[in-house]
């Protein structure tokens, strides 16, 4: 299991939680997310077989939100 | 594709909406008006639709999907002017919202950016610059003035004036000299100091309160929780409520403009832009909130207790007069002082701190030291067994002690603590031990008295001690001879009587009573780790008129955020009953829904501005 955090842009409206949260939970290999709406911040925990964090971050971007750092 | 930012899409935007606009109601050219208002439309609602799409993916509808359904439907039935202004205000608002947002987080951002990032350090006599992540411990650092302290340490060489606000929330420069202590994230203003390293990089005392900081801005209040719930039924509710206007009344319109209104954005907004600008103003003046819970929580307080010791008092007790009993003060002070090296109590180093600066020798040797829990301590000297400690001793001796005894009372009703001293045979001397009342805690009670906060003191200290130090604050309730475990049993007794309680203390041995208190208030001991972990609030200053200061914070932050529940409440109402009347159309429902998730925001902002009076 790995955990990582991702620093997006800044996420200003609340509806983008909804959506960040809904594509990672149904992203398979990724157990536990939490978007953090005040530090625009991704915490994701996830199986590193099953997914990669390149893969995380390339959705996070397709759904409009670019990842400008993570540890 | 070409890319465009949000700014060029809205200047453009911006610019043929106007155009339509113009040729819409001055020229009524009306075939040029649509080809413009559809541009708009095409540009200000493509990252929308984009948006949409991508998270329709995943079967998630947002605002964006709800904005596209009302679009596209507009265009269906040829309201093409309604589609352009939509879009165009959606966009419009969505870029304020963004800058406006990043207003109130402006203060925890500063903070973070505090961090030092580079630093000089000294390796085989070569100074060389590198990344603080670097640094290692036992390192030597060299920091000159304007320049970031970067790690916490010991001064090796220099001396300077530090300014330390970032640590203690106190602006004016300290003056810090060889072995004394420095922390990381403070500023040399003058002078040079030649440092080695103690903590590095995420183990410094200011890598943990940025943590604290950070962490806490999302730690949800209480009432957020309960408006995000409220809010996941209320959007399905209301596109069900389209659907159902829309098979009753066959009103397209009117369906697409509820559809607008569907996301109570307002509202989802209205706490944690609260939140997050009172915690960073809080931060910002040494006040630090663990969470949105503790803002709120201090917000409501009805009483707050404080653990007497370092708090209302400084916490350095001092011997204040000695009276003794057929011996020299001298030789009272030096007996007294010998057997209290043995004692770790705060009261037994005030003692041998008396006896130093009166230049008595310590260096005697004592035998047959036996410490005398709750008691004192017992040893020989010159081949005379003494006692020293409080006046439970006095019950082991075999004498009439009715006289001392009321000595003793009357010492205590002044607000000393009285130590005794004896031999086998008779009391030789009583020493009155008192740790001053901070300056400004009189001031404090009073601001406390005017928010009608009742103010109540616990101490170990004994009942007439404290009566007095209550009688000299105005503090409405004291409770004196108190052990750790018994304090946490009053604070139980006052939540019954007085619903939420705040409690108190330095840090040091008062965890479970700030644990069981509802909220924990830690002050004056930066980098204490106990007081950061069990704490809900951390007084970074040992100024404790700061509190004063917290309390008010908090009452404005949850008044700010129940402005903001009520105004988006309000107007959602409005607004939902407008639509169903037919005043508010599908351009207007947009720009009243923008308009106040803008003034929530900027209601927020508002906040950043409360200072300390």
């Amino acid at each position: 299991m790995l955990n990582k955090t991702y620093q997006l842009e800044t996420v200003s409206c609340p509806s983008c939680i909804k959506k960040i949260e809904g594509m990672l939970k149904q992203t398979d290999g990724i157990e536990t997310s939490e978007v953090l709406f005040n530090s625009s911040r991704v915490k994701v925990s996830f199986n590193e077989e099953q997914v990669t964090s390149a893969l995380i971050k390339a959705k996070l971007h397709q759904l409009g939100f670019n990842v400008l750092s993570e540890k | 594709m070409f890319k465009l930012t949000k700014k060029q899409i809205i200047t453009i935007s911006l610019l043929t909406i106007s155009i339509a606009f113009i040729l819409k109601q001055f020229i009524d050219f009306s075939l040029y008006a649509n080809i413009f208002m559809l541009i708009t439309t095409v540009i200000a609602g493509t990252p929308i639709f984009k948006k949409a799409f991508s998270a329709i993916r995943y079967k998630i509808i947002g605002i964006d999907a709800l904005v596209t359904i009302a679009v596209i439907g507009a265009i269906l039935i040829g309201e093409y002017w309604e589609a352009a202004a939509v879009t165009f205000l959606f966009m419009l608002g969505d870029y304020l919202e963004s800058r406006t947002i990043e207003k109130t987080r402006s203060s925890i951002k500063a903070l973070l950016d505090l961090a030092p990032k580079k630093t000089t350090v000294l390796r085989d006599d070569i100074e060389m610059i590198i990344g603080v992540e670097e640094v290692l411990i036992n390192d030597t650092v060299i920091v000159k003035p304007g320049e970031k302290i970067s790690v916490d340490g010991i001064i090796l060489e220099g001396n300077a004036y530090v300014n330390q606000s970032s640590i203690t929330g106190e602006s004016i420069s300290v003056y810090k000299s060889s072995n004394d202590s420095v922390f990381s994230g403070t500023t040399i203003e003058s002078g040079y100091l030649i440092i080695s390293a103690q903590k590095i990089g995420d183990d410094t005392t200011f890598a943990h309160i940025l943590q604290l900081v950070e962490d806490a801005q999302d730690s949800k209040a209480k009432t957020q929780k309960f408006i995000e719930k409220f809010s996941a039924y209320y959007t399905p509710s209301i596109v069900i409520l389209a659907i159902m206007m829309f098979i009753i009344t066959r009103d397209i319109e009117l369906s697409l403009t509820i559809i607008v209104i569907a996301c109570p954005g307002a509202l989802v907004i209205s706490t944690p832009v609260s939140i997050v600008a009172g915690i960073g103003n809080g931060a910002k003046h040494g006040v630090l909130f663990k969470g949105g819970e503790s803002i709120e929580t201090l917000g409501k307080i009805k009483a707050v207790a404080f653990d007497k010791t370092g708090t209302l008092t400084i916490g350095k007790p001092v011997v204040k007069k000695i009276k003794t009993f057929g011996i020299s003060e001298h030789d009272a002070l030096k007996i007294a002082a010998l057997g209290e090296t043995y004692s770790e109590h705060p009261l037994g180093k005030a003692i041998i701190q008396k006896a130093q600066t009166e230049m008595i020798d310590l260096t005697d040797k004592i035998d047959n030291i036996q410490i005398l829990t709750g008691l004192g301590i017992q040893f020989d000297y010159l081949g005379i067994h003494y006692r020293i400690g409080n006046r439970s001793l006095l019950k082991s001796l075999n004498i009439d002690y009715s006289t001392i005894e009321e000595e003793i009372k009357l010492e205590e009703a002044l607000g000393f603590t009285t130590i005794l001293l004896s031999n086998d045979k008779q009391i030789l001397a009583l020493i009155m031990i008192a740790d001053a009342i901070r300056d400004d805690a009189q001031e404090l009670i009073k601001q406390l008295h005017k928010l009608n906060i009742k103010v109540i003191m616990l101490t170990g200290d004994n009942q007439r001690t404290a009566e007095s130090i209550a009688k000299q604050l105005q503090i409405d309730e004291y409770y004196g001879d108190l052990l750790p475990e018994h304090k946490v049993e009053v604070l139980n007794k006052l939540k019954l009587n007085y619903g939420l309680v705040a409690m108190v203390g330095d840090g040091v041995n008062d965890a479970p009573a700030l644990a069981s208190a509802d909220i924990g208030i830690a002050m004056g001991q930066a980098g204490a780790d106990v007081a950061m972990e069990t704490a809900d609030v951390i007084l970074l200053s040992s100024q404790i008129k700061k509190l004063n200061y917290a309390f008010g914070l908090s009452r404005k932050t949850v008044q700010n955020m129940t402005q903001n529940i009520v105004f988006a409440l309000v107007v959602a109402g409005f607004l939902l009953a407008g639509v169903l009347i037919k005043t508010v159309n599908l351009s207007l429902g947009m720009l009243i829904h923008e308009l106040s998730v803008f003034l929530v925001i900027l209601n927020a902002v508002g906040l950043l501005r409360y200072r300390e009076k």
